[in-house]
């Protein structure tokens, strides 16, 4: 697996068949359905802004799509494979090694400087102290924050800190990452520059972002929108537009 | 936007050419729209009458004369006047998007798809807009920021009317 990140589009060679589908997914909360027969298909290198009201069911098709909560009924397929088949270890270092999550309030773990909070899991996939720190630190840079690099994440901005949330969420080079809603405590010159950066490097590093987002503005940075309302989706554009 | 209020703030670091003042125009706010000189001359002419500019030279060149135009203190007066004046907010009122909504309702057609291909349509132009931005220098960031928050706030009106769809259906087929 390299740790660093990749120069060069990666458009060019992206494949144009999906590599994260759901197909008619059915998740009911307390007898709610959140999600009622929601469809979702993304390509690698794409960036598809998931859009919708509050509760419409965004976040559960996230969590669904990323194997977090298993679906009521329907199927999540991440290249070529059922995440319902999956025990609950394959799902979990599948999410480790494949997948990268970015959340609306980092989530950074407080006691660790950025540098650790980014080498944090890659040292979950077996990577030793150094070399982790080692392979963190150009991501630090591609997101303009190895000046903090020693801050711990309570002494840093919030749009550094989020900054450092996404190095940490592309640090393993993910082939998808997940974003829910990563400008929402930002505010709009922060928001901006961090959805750049991310979208600049996973197309970079050739990975397919869901970014989850009730905001146009950071929608626009995707290539396509998919809407969800009441739990279920609508698209207007082909995969891989 | 106000061409003859522009060239004659343009004017007001010094004297200049028409010619001149159409490239600092184009460069400064032309972008997608690039003055003509039949314009800037036609502009001029009315702000000499009125006493905003003065001929400051004319000289001679291969084509027609070139005219030198300096700013007058009444043409200064009347930049200040314009720059501290607010700009009347636009209500729209009279929303296009709004009149296709009813209508759809009282015709028995389907809204919601018109206000979903309408988003899809509001969204392709922000992404156009996004990219532009990302490559463009300060002035492109801004014109294109100016234009992005407004089509937002046109997104969340679409969003807001689909989520009053059925409410408004029964009003105006009440």
């Amino acid at each position: 697996m390299s740790t660093t990140p990749p120069t060069g589009p990666f458009a060019a060679d992206a494949e144009p068949a999906p590599i994260l589908t759901a197909t008619a997914l059915r998740k009911v909360y307390a007898g709610t359905p959140a999600l009622d027969g929601a469809d979702f298909a993304i390509a690698a290198g794409e960036t598809v802004a998931v859009m919708g009201p509050s509760g419409s069911g965004k976040s559960t098709l996230l969590h669904c799509l990323a194997g977090i909560v298993p679906a009521d009924d329907g199927t999540v397929t991440y290249a070529g494979r059922d995440l319902a088949a999956l025990s609950d270890a394959e799902r979990s270092a599948l999410r480790r090694r494949e997948f990268g999550f970015v959340f609306q309030f980092g989530q950074l773990v407080p006691e660790l400087t950025c540098v650790e909070n980014v080498a944090l899991p890659l040292r979950l996939t077996g990577l030793g102290r150094r070399d982790a720190e080692r392979a963190a630190r150009p991501w630090l840079e591609r997101l303009e924050v190895d000046d903090i690099a020693h801050q711990r994440p309570g002494e840093v901005s919030g749009g550094q800190g989020q900054r450092v949330a996404v190095a940490r969420a592309l640090a393993t080079t993910p082939r998808v990452v997940f974003a829910d809603e990563p400008t929402g405590a930002l505010d709009s010159l922060n928001g901006e520059r961090v959805m750049e950066l991310l979208t600049g490097a996973a197309q970079d590093s050739g990975a397919a972002v869901v970014l989850v987002t009730h905001e146009p503005r950071v929608a626009a940075y995707a290539d396509r929108e998919v809407v969800v309302r009441d739990g279920r989706t609508r698209s207007l554009e082909p995969v891989g537009r | 936007m106000t061409i003859g209020h522009t060239l004659l703030g343009l004017l007001e670091s010094g004297p200049r050419h028409g010619y001149d003042l159409k490239r600092a125009f184009d460069e400064r706010f032309g972008h997608d729209r690039p003055l003509h000189y039949g314009q800037v001359y036609s502009t001029m002419s009315r702000l000499l009458k009125n006493g905003l500019v003065e001929v400051d030279g004319i000289e001679p060149g291969g084509g027609p004369e070139r005219k030198r135009y300096a700013i007058t203190d009444a043409g200064v007066t009347d930049v200040a006047g314009w720059l501290t004046t607010p700009e009347k907010p636009e209500p729209y009122l009279q929303s296009t998007l709004y009149t296709k909504v009813v209508l759809a309702l009282l015709t028995g057609r389907d809204a919601a798809e018109l206000l979903d291909v309408q988003r899809a349509e509001h969204l392709r132009l922000m992404r156009e807009l996004t990219r532009r931005k990302k490559g463009g220098d300060l002035a492109d960031q801004l014109i294109c920021d100016h234009a992005l928050f407004h089509l937002e706030a046109d997104l969340r009106w679409l969003e807001l009317t689909a989520a009053r769809l059925g409410k408004l259906a029964a009003e105006v087929r009440a």
